[in-house]
């Protein structure tokens, strides 16, 4: 039943190095490559989605969502176990995306984009005016402990980075399984042709749903994983800008492989964090640019980013 | 009467920054993501402009037209260059793709404000107190925002009359109804395109430009704009002007509702207008049928 | 024999415009029927009707004795209706073995069978002789490909009846009789109905047992196409032949 090919040991090789290396690191590319991960969550859901020819301005919904769950569990319910928080997180976010979801899954193309970007600033908004979280300034979340296990001071930031590490593991292979199943052959199929699907006895519906629910998943784990290594979360994590850095990051990385989003999230943050050095009033331009570049010179078009994902044979 | 008169005023200020991107929209087919950075973009060359006048000491009074003729001359130059320059290239693609290209052109518009004008804020107060206020009542309010309001109503009769009067404006229309049959009848959609994105550069900077008075200028004031700009255009049906003052008008006066005696909805009121006007009509209020397909 | 699908006043008006008018049929199992009529006589629509997409303004469907008037496609095609497109409906980026694998995946979870849906799909790729389009994307391929495509799909979750909306238009003159061949040879052994639009009286004549003709939303001729076929009514309105001179005759 377990076929285990080339994607599941590239995937299982990367995992561990990354976690043999990890002493090795230094503090602040731990740090980077924890965050960068955890937006590569992101990116995952994002393409997920995109698969399915739905682009979302608004993943920075969930992101916020699952921070915040998880920043809320850890200050109210005094849950100081990263992995618990981050499953939490999950939970909210799910919850949140059955009900968003159900609106939305009527929708396509820039209505589909734009409501999505609309909700994220509903909770912008909401997060802003909420005084006992800090309003606009947020608030700072600590690790307590990691899966049970007390690890003091600095290696907790290890602890964390694990965490991630496992959960990125989880993740991409869980995507991959889905991808090839039949399920996984329903998103395109939607993109191309909704009648057909409809007069073939699927349910259209299910499927934009089903795929919003995983990336939904997907970006609380990730804004849960983000905030916690951050050490705090504000209200910009559900600002429009942040949902688009995703996206661009997820155009950027196309869909070579389920280990694709998070090469290009740390190609991105190694980036970002020379760029932001060298020249700040400039980053934005040089993305902008980017994506100009990427979009503009595709050969087949942009869905084609995004269907080389388990050609059948 | 001071909901009224306030929403009427905010409704203005929405009905400029939406109009130019339901028409954009309708006739294009494209959702200008840049649409807050060109009414930045009219902000600050309103500032300049007319800052620099009044710093010289030239008539006050004039410092009006200034504000005007630096949103058209950002919309002359922007549009065409935007249009021709990048746009151009994805005609004919997937309607998000062109959504992803504003979005892109959005963030390289965003740096370039940075780098031609800087961080610092601009602020060009002159032309807001010049005219005085009026009194409703027990509140006063400056007259300017009457010259707001005005804009508005004259921006949307004017476009009103060239899209129904005009030789030009009727081919938009046509091309807004059916592009193929529109460039099969000879009508140039290419010159379409370049006009029509040029008049929706145009009204959004001189949304942009007629605020700058009123607040500071300063980066990302453009940034929350696309986001109500959206909704308003959402709410009135994508593609239809009138829709978008109608819109405006809702928006307008539910929001100004909602400070007045909610003051806690006011941010979602917007979003709420949208969420219940999509509920009834999932399109928007004025909203073009749809043909069978099979 | 028994009647798979009866309609009874079938009727659907679009304002003041009567797609289709009080239309009464009553098909039998395992038998071939032919659609013939005008553009806008209301073919499509009858089909359209039958399998959900558009929902009547008057009359009842009833599908082996059972009410489907309000059913949508997705519900009518786990009943056993399927259908092919004026315009082939195919998936444009992914191959031929992709398309048929959408199709015979979703098939195999309604009979709860997984492990079949690559043999499906590979068994009707064969049967429609496909084999050699097998990793072209379905967007590239010729419009006879895309046609049998598309009808292929609607084989794939076994229907009881097969509605084919112009299967042979868009496909040249040598080809249509091939065409048509095949996708009756493909369901031969199989109690499968077949409802077919078609506008070359050829394919008609040659392929159905029975005939309906449409005009302007109603059947105005129904029986066999010996019979329907030399009905004046029929010639005139849908055939176009005009009634020969005396003198021409002789």
């Amino acid at each position: 039943m377990s076929r285990f090919g080339r994607t599941e040991a590239l995937l299982a090789i990367s995992a561990a190095a990354l976690l043999a290396f990890s002493p090795l690191l230094p503090k602040w590319a731990l740090f980077l490559v924890t965050v960068a991960l955890a937006k590569g969550l992101v990116v995952l859901g994002l393409l997920l989605l995109m698969r399915a020819g739905l682009v979302s301005f608004g993943q920075g919904l969930y992101y916020a969502a699952g921070a915040y769950a998880a920043g809320i569990a850890g200050q109210m319910l005094r849950i100081s176990d990263a992995a618990a928080v981050v499953a939490l997180a999950a939970v909210a976010s799910c919850a949140v995306a059955a009900v968003v979801g159900g609106l939305l899954a009527t929708y396509r193309g820039i209505f589909f984009a734009m409501l999505s970007l609309a909700f994220s600033m509903i909770l912008y908004g909401l997060l802003v005016k909420t005084s006992a979280l800090g309003s606009t300034d947020g608030f700072n979340v600590a690790i307590g402990t990691v899966a049970g296990v007390r690890l003091p001071g600095a290696s907790a930031r290890t602890g964390l980075f694990a965490l991630t590490v496992g959960l990125v593991f989880l993740a991409a292979l869980g995507a991959h399984r889905f991808l090839g199943s039949h399920l996984g052959r329903l998103a395109p199929a939607v993109r191309d042709n909704e009648l057909r699907v409809e007069y073939l006895g699927a349910s259209v519906r299910g499927v934009v749903y089903l795929n919003y629910l995983l990336a939904a998943g997907l970006s609380g784990i990730g804004g849960a994983l983000a905030g916690l290594a951050v050490g705090h979360i504000d209200p910009e994590m559900a600002y429009w800008t942040t949902s688009g850095e995703f996206v661009f990051v997820a155009i950027l990385s196309g869909s070579g492989s389920v280990a694709a989003p998070f090469a290009g999230a740390i190609a991105f943050e190694v980036l970002r964090s020379f760029a932001y050095e060298y020249s700040p009033n400039t980053w934005q331009l040089v993305v902008g640019l980017a994506m100009l570049l990427v979009i503009l010179f595709l050969p087949s078009g942009l869905w084609s980013l995004f269907t080389r994902w388990r050609r059948a044979r | 009467m001071a909901v009224v008169i306030d929403g009427l005023i905010y409704a203005s200020w929405l009905f400029l920054i939406a109009v130019g991107l339901t028409l954009i929209y309708g006739v294009m087919r494209i959702l200008n993501m840049a649409h807050g950075s060109l009414y930045a973009l009219g902000a600050y060359a309103a500032a300049s402009l007319a800052g620099w006048w009044l710093s010289a000491g030239h008539a006050p009074l004039a410092s009006y037209a200034l504000l005007v003729a630096a949103a058209v001359a950002v919309g002359l130059v922007a549009g065409p260059l935007i249009e021709r320059g990048v746009l151009r290239f994805s005609y004919g693609r997937d309607e998000i793709v062109l959504v992803l290209v504003t979005y892109a052109l959005f963030l390289v518009l965003e740096d370039v404000i940075k780098l031609i004008w800087g961080v610092d804020p601009y602020f060009v107060s002159g032309p807001y107190g010049l005219l005085g206020s009026f009194e409703v009542g027990s509140l006063s309010y400056p007259v300017y925002n009457l010259l707001l309001v005005g804009a508005a109503a004259l921006a949307g009769s004017a476009l009103a009359w060239a899209l129904r009067a005009t030789r030009r404006g009727k081919m938009l229309l046509a091309v807004i109804h059916d592009r193929e049959m529109a460039a099969a009848l000879g009508i140039d959609v290419g010159r379409v395109y370049l006009v029509t994105f040029t008049m929706g550069a145009m009204l959004a900077a001189l949304g942009g430009a007629l605020t700058a008075p009123t607040v500071s200028v300063v980066p990302g004031m453009g940034v929350e704009v696309i986001v109500l700009a959206f909704a308003v255009v959402v709410i009135g049906g994508l593609g239809s002007p009138q829709g978008a003052a109608l819109g405006a008008l809702i928006v307008g006066l539910v929001r100004s509702a909602a400070v007045h005696f909610l003051p806690e909805v006011e941010l979602f009121s917007i979003y709420l207008v949208m969420a219940l006007v999509l509920l009834v009509r999932p399109r928007g209020l004025f909203s073009a049928p749809e043909a069978r397909r099979i | 024999m028994a009647a798979v699908l009866e309609t009874v006043g079938l009727t659907k008006t679009f304002g003041a415009l009567a797609a289709a008018s009080d239309i009464s049929v009553r098909v039998e199992e395992d038998s071939v029927l032919g659609l013939i009529g005008g553009n806008g006589a209301g073919k499509t629509t009858f089909l359209n009707l039958i399998t959900g997409y558009l929902k009547p303004t008057g009359g009842r469907i009833v599908y082996r004795g059972r009410e489907i008037t309000a059913l949508s496609p997705r519900q009518v095609t786990h009943l056993g209706i399927c259908r092919s497109f004026q315009i082939p409906q195919v998936f444009d980026s992914l191959t031929v073995i992709e398309n048929l694998l959408v199709g015979t995946g979703i098939a195999g979870r309604a009979l709860e069978d997984r492990t079949g849906a690559q043999a499906a799909a590979d068994a009707l790729l064969a049967r429609f002789h496909l084999t050699a389009h097998r990793l072209e994307l379905a967007g590239v391929l010729p419009e006879g490909i895309r046609k049998l495509l598309d009808i292929a799909l609607a084989l794939v979750t076994k229907p009881a009846l097969l509605l084919l909306d112009e299967p042979t238009s868009g496909v040249s003159a040598e080809e249509k009789f091939a065409l048509m061949d095949l996708v009756l040879g493909a369901i031969r052994n199989e109690r499968v109905t077949v409802l077919f639009v078609e506008h070359d009286m050829d394919i008609v004549r040659r392929y159905a047992h029975r005939i309906l003709a449409f005009h302007e939303g109603r059947v105005i001729a129904d029986g066999p196409p010996a019979e329907v076929l030399a009905s004046a009514e029929v010639r005139r309105l849908i055939v176009g032949e005009e009634p020969r001179p005396a003198a021409a005759r002789g």
